[in-house]
C-alpha cells in the first residue's frame, strides 16, 4: 500500500463532502425558487444574480444567531444529537459510484470513496441509524412536542425501512450483485425503472418518509408539533438539521438514481455514441474515456429526482399520521413483498430459458400487482368517505 | 496477525459484564440490554473461531442469533409495556404477584 | 506490536469501557446508547476477522432495528431512574465475586491450553467479492436451509406474540 492510495481517498471524500455540501446550499434556493414558482410567488432573487447568493446570506445569519440550551434539556445528548444526525447523511453517500471505472496517471480509479462488495447492505446499515439524531433530539429537548416528534420519526422509519430494505432487493436481484458499480453496469441496456416500474415507485415513495419530507414530514407537522423534534434548537446546531435533511435529500436522490435510473451512465438515447460515458474520445493526439461525464449524467438524474420531491412538497397535503402507518404496513409492506417475488420469479425465469426477453414478465405482474394495491386503498378511501356522511 | 486468545478473552469479559447485569440491575430494559450483550459476545466468539478455521459456519450461526435476537426483543419489550401498563413500574423486584 | 494487535488493544478497550458505561449507567437512555457504541465497535471487530456481510447485518438488526426499539420503549415509559434494591442484599458482591471467577476460569483455560490456540489472518481481497457473499448464500440456502425456515417461522411467531400482546382490546 503506498501513499497516492491515500491521496486518491482524500480527493474523493473531499469531492464528496465538498458535493454535498454544496449541494445543500443551492438546494435550499432550488427549493425555495422552485416552490416560488408552483405557487406563483417569485421567491428569493435579491442576494446575488438570480439570489444565487441567497444561500451564502442564511449561512450567516445562522452562524450568528443565539444558541439556546434548555435548563432541564440533557445537556450532554442534546449537543450530539445535531452531529449524529448529520454523520450518516454524508457517510451514506461514501459507496456511490460517479463514474467507470478508467485509468488516470497510470492507475486504476474507482470512482467512489468505498467500492464494497457490501454496498447495498452499507445504504441500509446508514439509512436505518440515520433515526438515532433525530430520537434523542426529541428525547434531550426536554420537550413533550419534540418527544413526541421523536417518537413519531422513530415509528415511522422503522415501518418504512422494511420497504426501503425490500427495494433495495429488488435492485439486488435485478443487478445480481451488491455491489453498486456491478449494479450500475448491469443497467448499461435498460434502466431498472423500465424493468421494475412498480419497485421504483414504491422506492421512491418509501425515500419520502425516510428523510420525513412531505406529505410524511409527521416528525415536525407545525400544526400539531409545532417544530417537532427541533423544537429546541437554534443557531448553528438548527442549521446542522436542516444540512442533514437536505444533504439526506441529496443522498437518497443519488441511491434511487444509482439502483433504478442507470446511475452515472448515460441516457439509453446516448448508448453508443460519443457522449457515452464508455466512449473514447480522439481529440488532437490524447485519447482518453470520456469518464467525466459520470458525474455529469448523475447531477441531472439527481436534479430531476429533487425536483419531484420538492413538486410533492408543494402540491400535496400532509397525510395523517395513522394513515400513514397503515398506508405503511398494509398496502407498501405486502406491494414491495410482492414486487420483489415477482422480480425473483421473473429472474428465474430469464435464467433458465437464457433469454433476457423473459424478464419482461416483471413489469407486467408487478403493474397488475400495483394496480391492485391501488385499487384496494382507493376502496378503502371510498368506504370511509361514505361511513362519515 | 492476532492471536485468537486475545479475542476469545475480550468475548468472555464482554459476556461477564453481561452476566453481571442481569445480575444486579433492576431495570427490565436495561436486564434486556445485558443478555443482548452476552449474545453478541457470543457471536464475537463465533466469528473469530470461524475466522480462526477459515470456514462460514460461524458467520452463518451468528446470522441466526442475530434473528433469535429480534424475535426476543420484540416480544420481550412488548411484555414489558404490557406490565408497565398494568401495573405502572417495570421494577423487577415489584413484580412478584405469583409469589407464594 | 504489529498494526493488527494495536487496533485490536484500542477496539477492545472502546468494547470493554462502553460495555461497562452500559452496565453503571443510571440512565436508561445513556445505557443503550453505550450499548450501541459497544455494537459499532464489535462490527469493527468482525470486518477485521474478514466477516463484511455479518459486519454490516450487525450494525443494520442492532443498532439499526433492535436498539431504537429500546429507545422507543424506555422514552415510551419514561427514562425513570430505579431507586437501588432493598430485597436482594449484598446481590451485588455476590455477582462481582461471579465475574471474577468466570473471568479467571477463561485466562486459566487460555493460559493452560495456549499450544493449541491459533491466529487470526488479515483479511484478504476475495472477501471484497461478490463471490465471498455468494459462498454464505450457498451455505445459509443450501447447508442450513432447514434452519433457516425455522427461525422464519420464529420471526412470525415472534410478530404475531408482539402483536396479540400490545393489542388494544375492542372498546376496553
Amino acid at each position: 500500500m503506498d501513499w497516492t492510495i491515500w491521496v486518491e481517498w482524500l480527493i474523493k471524500s473531499l469531492f464528496v463532502v465538498f458535493a454535498l455540501l454544496t449541494g445543500f446550499a443551492y438546494l435550499t434556493l432550488y427549493e425555495r425558487r422552485a416552490l416560488a414558482k408552483i405557487q406563483v410567488r417569485i421567491g428569493p432573487n435579491r442576494a446575488g444574480w438570480q439570489g444565487l447568493l441567497q444561500p451564502v446570506a442564511d449561512a450567516v445569519k445562522l452562524i450568528f444567531k443565539e444558541e439556546l440550551t434548555p435548563a432541564k434539556a440533557d445537556k450532554l445528548v442534546f449537543f450530539w444529537a445535531p452531529i449524529i444526525t448529520m454523520v450518516p447523511s454524508i457517510v451514506i453517500a461514501a459507496v456511490i459510484p460517479f463514474g467507470p471505472t478508467t485509468t488516470l496517471f497510470g492507475r486504476t480509479i474507482v470512482f467512489s470513496v468505498a467500492n464494497i462488495n457490501v454496498g447495498v447492505l452499507f445504504l441500509m446499515a446508514v439509512a436505518s441509524i440515520a433515526v438515532y439524531g433525530i430520537v434523542l433530539a426529541g428525547w434531550s429537548s426536554n420537550n413533550k412536542y419534540a418527544m413526541l416528534g421523536g417518537l413519531r420519526s422513530s415509528a415511522q422509519m422503522i415501518s418504512y425501512e422494511l420497504s426501503l430494505g425490500l427495494g433495495f432487493v429488488t435492485a439486488i436481484l435485478l443487478g445480481n450483485s451488491m455491489n453498486l458499480h456491478d449494479i450500475v453496469d448491469a443497467q448499461r441496456n435498460v434502466w431498472f425503472a423500465v424493468v421494475q416500474p412498480v419497485g421504483a415507485l414504491i422506492f421512491m415513495i418509501v425515500t419520502l418518509a425516510e428523510v420525513n419530507r412531505a406529505p410524511f414530514d409527521m416528525p415536525e407537522a407545525e400544526q400539531e408539533l409545532t417544530a417537532g423534534y427541533h423544537s429546541e434548537y437554534s443557531g448553528m446546531k438548527f442549521a446542522l438539521f436542516f444540512m442533514a435533511e437536505y444533504q439526506k435529500m441529496i443522498a437518497i436522490s443519488m441511491i434511487a438514481a444509482t439502483l433504478f435510473f442507470g446511475g452515472y451512465r448515460e441516457f439509453w438515447f446516448l448508448k453508443d455514441t460519443f457522449l457515452s460515458v464508455d466512449a473514447i474520445w480522439n481529440i488532437g493526439p490524447w485519447q482518453f474515456q470520456a469518464w467525466f461525464l459520470g458525474p455529469i449524467y448523475m447531477l441531472l438524474k439527481v436534479v430531476v429526482l429533487l425536483f419531484f420531491m420538492i413538486w410533492i412538497r408543494a402540491t400535496w397535503p400532509r397525510i395523517r399520521y395513522d394513515r400513514l402507518m397503515s398506508f405503511g404496513w398494509k398496502v407498501l409492506l405486502p406491494l414491495s413483498l410482492a414486487v420483489v417475488f415477482i422480480s425473483a420469479v421473473g429472474v428465474l425465469v430469464a435464467q433458465q430459458f437464457d433469454n433476457n426477453w423473459y424478464l419482461a414478465i416483471i413489469p407486467i405482474f408487478s403493474s397488475v400487482a400495483g394496480l391492485v394495491a391501488v385499487g384496494f386503498v382507493d376502496q378503502a378511501l371510498r368506504r370511509k368517505s361514505y361511513a362519515s356522511h | 496477525m492476532v492471536d485468537i486468545s486475545y479475542y476469545i478473552l475480550l468475548s468472555a469479559v464482554l459476556f461477564t459484564i453481561g452476566a453481571v447485569g442481569v445480575l444486579v440491575r433492576r431495570n427490565p430494559l436495561i436486564i434486556f440490554m445485558s443478555v443482548e450483550l452476552m449474545l453478541n459476545a457470543a457471536n464475537l466468539a463465533f466469528v473469530s473461531f470461524a475466522s480462526m478455521h477459515g470456514s462460514l459456519d460461524g458467520q452463518i450461526f451468528v446470522f441466526f442469533v442475530m434473528t433469535v435476537a429480534a424475535a426476543e426483543v420484540a416480544v420481550g419489550l412488548a411484555l414489558i409495556v404490557q406490565i408497565f401498563k398494568s401495573r405502572h413500574s417495570i421494577n423487577v423486584d415489584e413484580m412478584n404477584s405469583l409469589k407464594g | 506490536m504489529s498494526i493488527d494487535l494495536i487496533l485490536f488493544l484500542i477496539l477492545a478497550v472502546v468494547a470493554v469501557a462502553t460495555a461497562l458505561g452500559m452496565l453503571l449507567s443510571k440512565n436508561a437512555v445513556y445505557s443503550a446508547l453505550f450499548l450501541v457504541l459497544n455494537f459499532a465497535a464489535i462490527a469493527v471487530f468482525y470486518l477485521l476477522l474478514g466477516a463484511p456481510f455479518i459486519a454490516i447485518s450487525q450494525v443494520t438488526v442492532y443498532a439499526g432495528a433492535i436498539m431504537v426499539l429500546f429507545l422507543f420503549v424506555i422514552m415510551l415509559l419514561g427514562a425513570e431512574t430505579l431507586a437501588p434494591s432493598k430485597v436482594l442484599r449484598g446481590q451485588g458482591w455476590a455477582a462481582f465475586g461471579l465475574a471474577v471467577v468466570l473471568v479467571a476460569e477463561t485466562v486459566y483455560l487460555l493460559v493452560s491450553r495456549h499450544a493449541a490456540v491459533g491466529v487470526i489472518a488479515r483479511p484478504d481481497a476475495f472477501l471484497n467479492t461478490m463471490d465471498s457473499l455468494r459462498e454464505i448464500g450457498k451455505a445459509l440456502f443450501i447447508q442450513y436451509l432447514l434452519p433457516f425456515e425455522v427461525t422464519s417461522i420464529l420471526l412470525l411467531v415472534a410478530m404475531v406474540g408482539a402483536i396479540v400482546l400490545t393489542r388494544r382490546e375492542k372498546g376496553g
